[in-house]
């Protein structure tokens, strides 16, 4: 029951012991009878041990005169000289506005239109039983967290559904507020449990304070499971996006203050074979804004309604208990001094366990995660566009089939089929951008004939988006090996540069490293931390990741490993170059994103401007034909590139407050007077970063126009050790691999 | 059989009538200060009638068959081991057995209890524990000589002793008596094992004077002094550190037990250290006067006891805790007598260096002399129960109470495990009246009211004072309760609540002889945390016990037992099977751990009043601080450079 505690977590145990788990499809058995009768069936679900049974509107209360929500009403009172009554009654809408509201009459409605839309949609719906049966217990011992995937709005309805099905209380659903203006959907989302919060509320102290009590109180009443997504949001590239921690932070309070003897986490993996936004996604990326949610909006939707969109698989991971998680890196007796009503800013040792915790879910998640065919196949397609042959993708379909059961991925494969009709049957369902024409398989629109323009480029980037969603699926699998593959060829590449450039080494006394696997960790270390914002690495866990890594390739027999040297085996060739292909664009968007920086931007920018600025620079170089890096047109990556920056300390990251002009007036030297009434994020470019992100671009340029590695200027020498083309000062040592990301 | 007329145990001392006025049973001419003739002997005298010069003293140590000669004296020293158990709680005559019919019965004549039949018992223990009367252990019968650790005897010392004619024995079962204090292992060393260490000679001082001769024999000799008071230490305080390679003095406070005056202007009393709670108010009820001051352990535990553990009596709401009670101080410590010069009731001159020894747990000197506040014997008491709904709601009307700062007496609250713990307590009925009457309260307050008999709980209540302020008083609480919920529910359950705090430690000795083992300990922690408090630790013990192997869910109750202006005190008890579990004291320490962690992180603190001991000091950094520490050590490293007092407490 008890969840391995955190710093035991290694994933190598996982790959060895790993039981496939079985799922069970829900839909066969609404198949087979009365829809109406499912909904109408007895529901009498598991509740937590310690409930006192209550009305929605209590808990309203309870939340209303809460010592928490009072002070802080006070507060806002005393500080904006508003009456009490009046901030008290602004709670209490707000309280109305997110507040769910169940009703039994609403949850069966739901529940036969559900399972009506379900069975038109889906193949099946495959749900892990052991996973429920582990959740069934935890829920009548403590109070449960429930942390799904977020790839598609179909998420929490299917949950809903499923804990219906299996008579589970149903959760309390932090949900996104567009489900607000979706009239009667919305209505009948909140009296099936949902309750709305804004997607953003910074600043808004009143707000947050109301919404941070319901959900306390719902916990500590354990009047049903509370659940949300740890990504925040919907992730568009389907990709496990990086944790947001502040609802986290709010669901361990009770537990940290000693309110509730344990919380459980539940990490729930929710994997599809076809993802019904797949499309809007593309356009979202590539800047498109999405249509609002509208009621009519879905109606116009329900012609999907006759596509098909294969199966889901919905995976109830092991329960995560907090209590456990905790001990020995917490001390709850911290909370001891301080009145447990008042707002408490987390420690800086809570804050760094609870990014922890939230890697740990999203780990868990990933790893649970069942991956289609389409998904290898999309993987496959992509490093071979424009076309590849249909009989050669079945073949290499297989083997990363191999590849991915080797890496301790979990694939929904038809062992019954013949494999080429397994890929055949995955080409159909994903008819919508993958084709067939005479035994090529190619991505629908892509690099269509005519002149270059920037609509051609846009649809060729929807489709190649398209497709890159469902490779995205598997890439969290692959890359603590990708990255040591790449890692090993960069290291062979330095080690012909450093042949070209004899003349300064040998003047210096440098000797070609004998210790080539500690070289291949430091770049391995450096490319995760550079790609830390893209996938998702456990804080700290460098080593491990590595090891790991090696592990996984070492047991494919891609690498051998020797005291001293990590050996590339030959007849590991193709798989390695497989996986070093997939993180291609990876790469060299960030290589684009690099030049983007250094040759194009002024010196502030906002996050707007630095999205909008870099999609235009790529699209002229895709038109330009220097690049094909379609991928690179998305605005997750280049979100993710921005943070990474800053995370090096390239670009800075400032904020302005919303504040009395007449007061302090807020100057910035590069901004000047901020407007009032809004928090901006800007981001500054570091003057000294300049210099090197100069010399950074010259090389770059020579690589691009001579394709010859240049002799200057390559950097320094130090201790042995080469160090080139820093991002910053600040971390010196671990960059001297900065440059070889480029020269890879 | 009057029994609500009178407490529960038949400690004549405090039995007071109810609705009659006590009047001092001594003519004292008011307002006068009094020497006792009576009491006050001189110390030379005392010793030349009390203290044998032992003729064969060489002879003595040690040795049984020098028992018979110095026997008189014997009797006198032994007063209070010669009635209690070797292996056990309280006297020797009390204690629950099953009897042929296989019904409980609690024996001897002591307590109001006593000589009763408790037919529920059985099924409680039964069901609660899953223990049977099938399942016996039992511990061995006698000490056995042989297994006492060796003496280690500083030969200087013992001779300088014998010259001083101060009291002294080497015999095996004096020095075993006072190895311990009455900690779960403590019990269990005793019925299946022994002590590594136990003190090698034990000195009877009759008076401060013999005190300061004896501690500055140990400074010459350089031996170490643990002061034994009562022996009720559930702290391991009284423990002897294995490693202490030099002799182990164990200076036995019981015949420095004189009340050496009253003064009725200042209302005081000065007392020497080594007298017993019990005796102490039977003296001063003589003269009309109290203390007071009533811990659990009170029958045996000492005022010099008190002092230096900080302890708490159950109706401190009305006089205090003994820092409240505490006037004068003299203590002995390797360094000189530490006291005041004056007797002013609170002063400003720096730290309050009595603080520096409530609570130092022998670990700076021993405490001689007291002076303590008296209070006229009240005129009246009353007990009383209430009955809520549930815990939570009972918690809140002890918050109210104390809110309105009028709490009576002693007001506890427990939770519903030990309510049914109390009525597994119930003797036989004798009547068919009663037992009808019971089904009718019963049926009034499940069926009527609609409690659920599995989540009441019950408060009880000590009134004492003035007959009408009582009854006032009384009203004011129940009005209160009653807003909460809370049901008036008679005297006698409050009474037997009372009841249960005396004889639950005779229980435990019933309950070793079951496979059944168990502890109390206690807390105290601010208002708005005491319920999480209570729910997650005994939420964490039932999870330890089953992470244990512990095949029965353990029995953890708790109540509160003491309100303040900002917080409670919270009493645990926490009993087991452990049945199948090869080393059940381990386990049980290993849980006791867990639960004080538990209680710890959810705000609780260390001890409310049974000290650090040995038991808690590993938390007592993170308690006080490394300065606090320090502070500490520094006084320490002052007063005792020597380590004189090396009991190894606290530091």
């Amino acid at each position: 029951m008890m969840a391995r505690p955190m710093g035991s977590l290694h994933f190598q145990k996982d790959y060895r012991s790993k039981k496939r788990e079985v799922f069970e499809d829900i839909l066969e058995e609404r198949r087979q009878s009365s829809d109406l009768h499912y909904a109408m069936k007895c529901y009498t679900p598991v509740l937590y041990k310690n409930l006192t049974p209550c009305k929605p509107s209590a808990i309203k209360a309870a939340v209303l005169t809460s010592d928490q929500l009072q002070y802080v009403m006070k507060q806002i009172s005393l500080e904006s000289g508003d009456p009490l009554e009046v901030i008290q009654e602004q709670a209490a809408e707000i309280l109305d506005e997110m507040g769910h509201n169940l009703h039994m009459g609403a949850i069966r409605l739901f529940a036969l239109s559900l399972c009506k839309i379900f069975k038109k949609l889906f193949r099946k719906v495959c749900v892990n039983e052991e996973g429920i049966q582990r959740l069934t217990q935890v829920i009548q011992e403590h109070p449960v967290v429930l942390l799904p995937s977020h790839r598609s709005y179909i998420d929490f309805l299917m949950m809903s559904y499923i804990l219906y099905t299996y008579d589970l209380a149903l959760p309390v659903i932090a949900a996104g507020m567009d489900f607000m203006s979706m009239r009667i959907v919305g209505e009948l989302l909140r009296m099936s449990g949902a309750f709305f919060m804004r997607r953003t509320f910074r600043g808004n102290k009143l707000y947050w304070a109301v919404f941070a009590e319901y959900v306390k109180t719902i916990l500590r009443n354990g009047y049903a499971p509370v659940e949300f997504f740890v990504e925040g949001q919907r992730s568009r590239p389907c990709k496990t996006l990086n944790p947001k921690f502040g609802l986290l932070n709010v669901v361990m309070e009770p537990f940290f203050k000693g309110e509730v003897y344990d919380t459980y986490l539940v990490p729930i993996s929710i994997s599809y074979e076809r993802i019904l936004e797949e499309s809007l996604y593309a356009y979202e990326l590539l800047g498109v804004p999405k249509p609002k949610e509208s009621t009519s909006g879905l109606i116009k939707a329900r012609r999907i309604l006759n596509d098909n969109f294969g199966s889901i698989h919905v995976h109830f991971g092991q329960p995560m208990s907090l209590r456990s998680l905790a001990s020995g890196r917490i001390h709850r007796s911290q909370y001891n001094l301080i009145p447990r009503h008042l707002p408490h800013r987390p420690s800086e040792e809570m804050q760094s366990f609870v990014c922890d915790v939230a890697h740990e879910v999203e780990l868990h998640q990933i790893s649970n995660m069942v991956l289609s065919p389409g998904v290898l196949i999309a993987a496959i397609l992509l490093q071979n566009l424009p076309a590849i042959n249909y009989s050669v993708l079945v073949d290499q379909t297989l083997s990363v089939k191999d590849l991915t059961e080797s890496f301790g991925g979990s694939l929904d494969w038809p062992d019954s089929m013949p494999s080429c009709r397994v890929v055949q049957s995955s080409i159909e369902l994903h008819s919508n951008f993958i084709n067939t024409v005479d035994g090529q398989v190619t991505l629908l629109e892509y690099e269509q004939t005519g002149d270059p323009n920037k609509e051609l480029i846009f649809k060729s980037a929807v489709s190649v988006l398209m497709c890159a969603s469902y490779r995205n699926q598997m890439v969290n699998l692959y890359v603590r090996p990708a990255l040591v593959v790449l890692a090993c060829k960069i290291s062979q590449s330095l080690k012909k540069v450093i042949e070209y450039i004899q003349w300064p080494l040998r003047k210096s006394g440098y000797h070609l490293g004998t210790d080539t696997s500690y070289e291949i960790f430091k770049l391995f270390q450096f490319l995760r931390s550079v790609f830390t914002k893209e996938f998702i690495f456990f804080p700290g866990f460098e080593e491990k990741d590595f090891e790991e890594g090696c592990f996984l390739l070492t047991k494919c027999g891609i690498l051998h490993l020797t005291s001293h040297e990590i050996i590339m085996n030959e007849k590991g060739a193709s798989a390695a170059l497989f996986l070093s292909r997939m993180f291609q664009p990876f790469l060299e968007s960030y290589q684009l994103a690099c030049i983007y920086l250094a040759m194009d931007v002024c010196e502030t920018f906002t996050e707007k401007q630095y999205v909008s600025g870099l999609r235009n620079f790529i699209a002229h170089r895709i038109l330009a034909g220097v690049t094909k890096c379609y991928e690179a047109l998305s605005s997750d990556i280049q979100k993710n590139t921005l943070a990474s920056f800053v995370q090096m300390g390239t670009v800075k990251k400032v904020k302005s407050y919303p504040v009395n002009k007449d007061s302090h007036p807020f100057f910035h030297p590069h901004l000047g007077f901020l407007e009032n009434g809004k928090t901006r994020v800007f981001f500054i470019y570091q003057e000294d970063c300049k210099y090197q992100i100069s010399h950074l671009c010259k090389f770059l340029k020579y690589r691009y126009t001579d394709k010859n590695i240049p002799t200057p200027p390559i950097g320094f020498l130090e201790n042995g050790k080469i160090h080139v083309f820093l991002f910053s000062k600040t971390n010196l040592n671990t960059n001297f691999q900065a440059f070889n990301i480029f020269c890879f | 059989m009057n029994s609500s007329s009178t407490r529960l145990y038949n400690f004549q001392f405090i039995c007071l009538p109810r609705s009659r006025s006590i009047k001092p049973s001594l003519p004292v001419p008011a307002g006068s200060r009094l020497t006792l003739p009576s009491l006050e002997r001189p110390a030379a005298h005392c010793r030349a009638n009390r203290h044998r010069p032992l003729p064969e003293a060489k002879g003595c140590r040690g040795r049984r068959k020098s028992r018979g000669a110095s026997l008189s004296a014997r009797a006198d020293l032994h007063g209070r081991q010669e009635v209690l158990k070797w292996n056990g709680w309280g006297y020797n005559d009390s204690k629950f057995t099953f009897n042929k019919k296989g019904q409980a019965e609690f024996t001897g004549k002591r307590y109001k209890l006593s000589g009763m039949v408790l037919p529920a018992l059985r099924e409680w223990m039964e069901k609660t524990f899953g223990a049977s009367l099938d399942h016996k252990t039992t511990s061995r019968a006698s000490l056995t000589l042989s297994e006492v650790p060796e003496a280690v005897v500083n030969e200087g010392f013992l001779q300088d002793i014998i010259a001083a004619g101060i009291s002294y024995s080497q015999d095996a079962e004096d020095r075993v008596f006072r190895a311990h204090g009455h900690c779960l292992h403590e019990m269990f060393a005793l019925r299946e094992g022994m002590f590594k260490r136990v003190p090698d000679i034990i000195v009877w001082p009759a008076c401060h004077e013999d005190v300061v001769r004896i501690v500055a024999l140990a400074c010459k000799h350089n031996v170490c002094v643990i002061p034994f008071g009562g022996g009720t230490s559930v702290s391991n305080a009284l423990e002897c550190p294995e490693e202490e390679r030099r002799t182990i003095v164990s200076l036995d406070t019981s015949q420095m037990n004189r009340i050496l005056w009253i003064d009725e202007k200042n209302l005081t009393a000065h007392v020497e250290s080594g007298i017993t709670g019990q005796d102490l108010e039977k003296r001063l009820n003589e003269f009309g006067y109290c203390t007071g001051h009533e811990p659990d352990s009170m029958e045996f535990s000492t005022l010099g006891g008190w002092v230096a553990t900080r302890a708490s009596g159950m109706k401190k709401n009305i006089y205090g805790n003994i820092e409240d009670l505490v006037v004068h101080l003299k203590v002995v410590t390797p360094k000189g007598i530490v006291e005041k010069s004056c007797q002013g009731p609170r002063m400003s001159t720096g730290p309050d260096i009595y603080h520096f020894i409530m609570g130092s747990e022998g670990t700076l000197g021993v405490v001689t002399e007291v002076t303590i506040k008296i209070r006229p014997v009240p005129e009246y008491q009353k007990y009383g129960s209430v009955v809520f709904p549930n815990f939570e709601r009972g918690v809140a009307c002890l918050r109210e109470v104390a809110r309105q700062r009028c709490a009576p007496a002693s007001i506890r609250l427990m939770d519903n495990a030990q309510f049914q713990f109390g009525h597994a307590l119930k003797p036989q009925v004798a009547s068919i009246f009663t037992s009808f009457l019971d089904g009718l309260k019963k049926f009034y307050i499940t069926k009527f009211k609609g409690f659920d008999p599995n989540q009441l709980c019950v408060a009880t209540l000590l009134f004492e004072g003035d007959r009408e302020k009582v009854l006032q008083h009384e009203k004011q609480v129940y009005d209160i309760a009653a807003k909460f919920g809370g049901l008036a529910a008679g005297e006698d359950n409050g009474q037997r609540g009372y009841m249960l705090t005396f004889v639950i430690a005779y229980l435990r000795d019933l309950g070793m002889d079951y496979y059944l083992i168990g502890e109390s300990f206690e807390t105290s922690v601010p208002w708005d945390r005491v319920l999480d408090l209570c729910r997650n630790v005994k939420e964490r013990i039932a999870r330890e016990c089953k992470e244990r192997g512990v095949q029965f869910p353990p029995f953890s109750t708790c109540r509160v037992t003491q309100t303040y202006d900002a917080g409670a005190c919270v009493y645990f008890y926490f009993a087991f099977n452990y049945r199948g579990i090869s080393d059940p004291v381990h386990v049980y320490e290993e849980i006791e751990f867990a639960a004080r962690e538990e209680i710890l992180a959810n705000g609780g603190s260390l001890s409310h009043h049974h000290g650090v001991g040995k038991l808690r000091k590993q938390w007592l950094k993170d308690s006080i601080s490394d300065v606090g520490i320090g502070m500490l050590t520094s006084v320490k490293n002052f007063v005792d450079p020597d380590n004189i007092f090396g009991n190894r407490n606290l530091l």
